[in-house]
């Protein structure tokens, strides 16, 4: 493994070297899964209304990317965000709150799966129309340089949003305006139920940073420590040149596209050999090796991060819905409760 | 007081708030050093630089998209649209950004945005560049829609509209630009939310807004010389829509026209129209007239174009007619 040393600022998670940020690495992502697992059991259970997208699977790409930035840096997401506002910092009482539709929501219960929300975690949102974010989040680097601020943007998004117009009119203004963003592609090798070779006419993503003359890479998108490790150098090229880039993670949704999806247009072989790579395991294992983790230790969090979550289940049932008379509330800036 | 074209009282506008608040910055094709399309922004970049007058792609969708991500990281955009048609290329971001995201993320931000943008028809520009969409953004809850007809109005409302923490589309029309009127110096703000009689009458009300309004007057001077005294009402606030000039003039006149330079279908005479009979149905003495463009693409050729839009006769016509006074 890879020793990173940043020379400046001080890292939030820590860097790779150490043991608390490894393990933290490690509980995240089995957050994101735990939380997800739920998540599922509880739309079944009818808890959660509307379309729901999860992210099991894609746990690396997530912590790896996200763990890498400040917490006064920018997070824009898609409808498929739910690990992504966790690991960004967000509780996950108040994420469950959101899915369950209840004032105590990210989003007041106003958003729903697909729109979370925080300020004050500088997440910037969950959108639900494909591609639509990255040229909003052009707009928070054009702040940050206009502020002359140090921050980054990551802005995250599936390989079907690199088909789109508003990703490549990003992506070169991000380069022609020297915007302090990572793009981070989480390719899960489908746009909904088409893969990626009946979408585009590339199917290396990164390939497509080329023509706007900025950094691309492609990444194991399970490996968490891999992601982790180019999303750094990607983050401080950014924060240090303003130099934007360009990263696929290649991972894979074990889920269908949302909670509704029969998931018939690929195999099942499919599916288990990617389960066979989980990124969960797969770092257990290392740590493990390394001796830096038990099984003893792995089933304490297992259950500590499991405890977080029925709580969170709990926070949001308990939690009381939007009044009606509220209806009006926030549609514009100038207006409070009706 | 000095008097000003349209284009020079939104320059004003645009210069005086952005030495007010370091946050204000413009952003739009061609706005900077080739002055803009339309010269409403001439000279800004030449005196502010291109960090605050910031030269785009011509890629409407980025323009809007940076200019909400801006909104919502601390700056104050005001992104101009070449043309309403343009826009056509960034509605997603307009409706399914801009106007919802307050809303959709429970009041955790705000977009304090103004698009700027001119419509209207008369120049020869074809089916492209020609048309009149405010009501399309009108019928958008999240968004302000207004559209002054006069330059005081222009600069006092664009002055509101930068300092509006909401998403403010401000429609503007080429054939208005160079239109004269007094304009008060220095801090005149009028708000986004008030309607305004321009004209006082006893027989007739006119509703208008944008360049109509000019064509309103103008039959209104028409009409008195046959004896008609027809009040007008100017409609700038589109949304949200102020009724209640218009529900007053009603009562005390019973007839009402109105007029837009878009097409009638699900137009702002509609919702005008159906506000009125909601609110002083009682009060009318005949149906409410609406008129607006032929419905169909603007024309190029001169002749088919000059019948496609409404003119001073339109409204001469429909309202001798409405009066008996043919």
């Amino acid at each position: 493994m890879k020793v990173e040393q940043r020379p400046t600022e001080s890292k939030p998670r820590g860097t790779l070297s150490d043991k608390p940020a490894l393990l933290r690495l490690y509980r995240e992502m089995l957050l994101v899964r735990r939380f997800e697992e739920k998540t599922a059991e509880m739309y079944q259970a009818a808890k959660i209304g509307g379309f729901c997208h999860l992210n099991i699977g894609e746990e690396a790409t997530i912590v790896g990317t996200i763990s890498s930035l400040r917490p006064d840096d920018y997070v824009y997401s898609t409808y498929r965000e739910h690990g992504h506002a966790i690991a960004k910092g967000i509780e996950p009482n108040a994420v469950m709150a959101e899915l369950f539709g209840k004032e105590t929501g990210t989003s007041r219960g106003r958003g729903g799966s697909m729109h979370l929300f925080s300020q004050e975690h500088r997440f910037y949102g969950g959108y639900a129309i494909v591609g639509q974010a990255l040229p909003i989040a052009c707009g928070t680097g054009y702040a940050i340089n206009y502020q002359e601020k140090d921050e980054v943007v990551m802005s995250i998004f599936g390989d079907g949003a690199t088909n789109i117009g508003a990703f490549h009119e990003s992506l070169n203004v991000a380069k022609l305006w020297r915007l302090p963003i990572v793009f981070v592609c989480v390719n899960n090798l489908y746009g909904m139920g088409t893969a990626v070779n009946r979408a585009s006419a590339v199917t290396e993503i990164w390939k497509k940073a080329c023509a706007y003359d900025m950094t691309g890479e492609r990444v194991d998108g399970m490996d968490v420590l891999a992601v982790r490790r180019i999303t750094d150098q990607l983050v401080e090229q950014a924060r240090e040149k303003h130099e934007p880039s360009l990263l696929e993670c290649v991972t894979y949704r074990y889920r269908g596209h949302s909670m509704s999806d029969p998931d018939t247009y690929r195999g099942k072989d499919e599916i288990k050999e990617w389960q066979g790579r989980d990124p969960i395991l797969t770092l257990g294992e290392h740590l493990k090796q390394q001796k830096l983790l038990t099984d003893q230790e792995i089933q304490k969090i297992d259950e500590d991060v499991t405890a977080e979550v029925e709580a969170a289940v709990k926070f949001a049932e308990e939690s009381p819905e939007p009044e009606p008379k509220d209806l009006y509330r926030d549609v514009y800036a100038d207006q409070g409760a009706a | 007081m000095p008097v000003l074209t349209m284009r020079d009282a939104l320059n004003q506008a645009l210069r005086e708030e952005m030495k007010r608040d370091e946050s204000v910055f413009l952003l739009g094709e061609d706005i900077g050093l080739y002055d803009g399309s339309f010269k409403v922004t001439r000279g800004l970049w030449k005196e502010f630089g291109e960090k605050r007058v910031l030269d785009t792609p011509i890629a409407e969708e980025i323009i809007i998209g940076t200019a909400i991500g801006a909104a919502m990281s601390g700056l104050r955009p005001v992104a101009e649209m070449m043309t309403v048609n343009f826009i056509m290329v960034a509605m997603d971001q307009v409706v399914n950004a801009a106007a919802h995201i307050r809303y959709m993320f429970g009041g955790g931000t705000k977009v304090p945005l103004v698009i700027r943008t001119p419509g209207g028809g008369g120049h020869q520009l074809g089916a492209q560049h020609s048309h009149s969409h405010e009501n399309w953004f009108a019928h958008v809850p999240g968004l302000k829609v207004v559209a002054p007809g006069t330059p005081a109005d222009a600069k006092g409302m664009l002055k509101s509209a930068i300092r509006d923490d909401n998403p403010v589309m401000f429609v503007e029309n080429e054939g208005t630009y160079a239109v004269k009127g007094e304009v008060p110096d220095g801090e005149h703000l009028v708000p986004l939310d008030k309607n305004d009689v321009k004209r006082s009458g006893d027989d007739i009300t006119i509703c208008a807004h944008s360049r109509m309004l000019i064509v309103a007057m103008d039959a209104a001077a028409e009409l008195e010389k046959g004896g008609i005294s027809a009040e007008v009402v100017d409609m700038r606030a589109l949304r949200p829509l102020d009724m209640a000039p218009v529900i007053e003039s009603v009562k005390k006149t019973s007839r009402l026209i109105t007029v837009e330079e878009g097409w009638r279908s699900y137009g702002v005479g509609a919702e005008i129209a159906s506000r009125v009979y909601e609110e002083a149905f009682d009060y009318l003495d005949a149906p409410v007239a609406r008129i607006g463009a032929a419905e169909v693409p603007a024309p190029y050729n001169k002749r088919l174009e000059k019948i496609a839009f409404p003119g001073k006769a339109d409204v001469v016509v429909t309202a001798r007619a409405m009066l008996g006074k043919n």
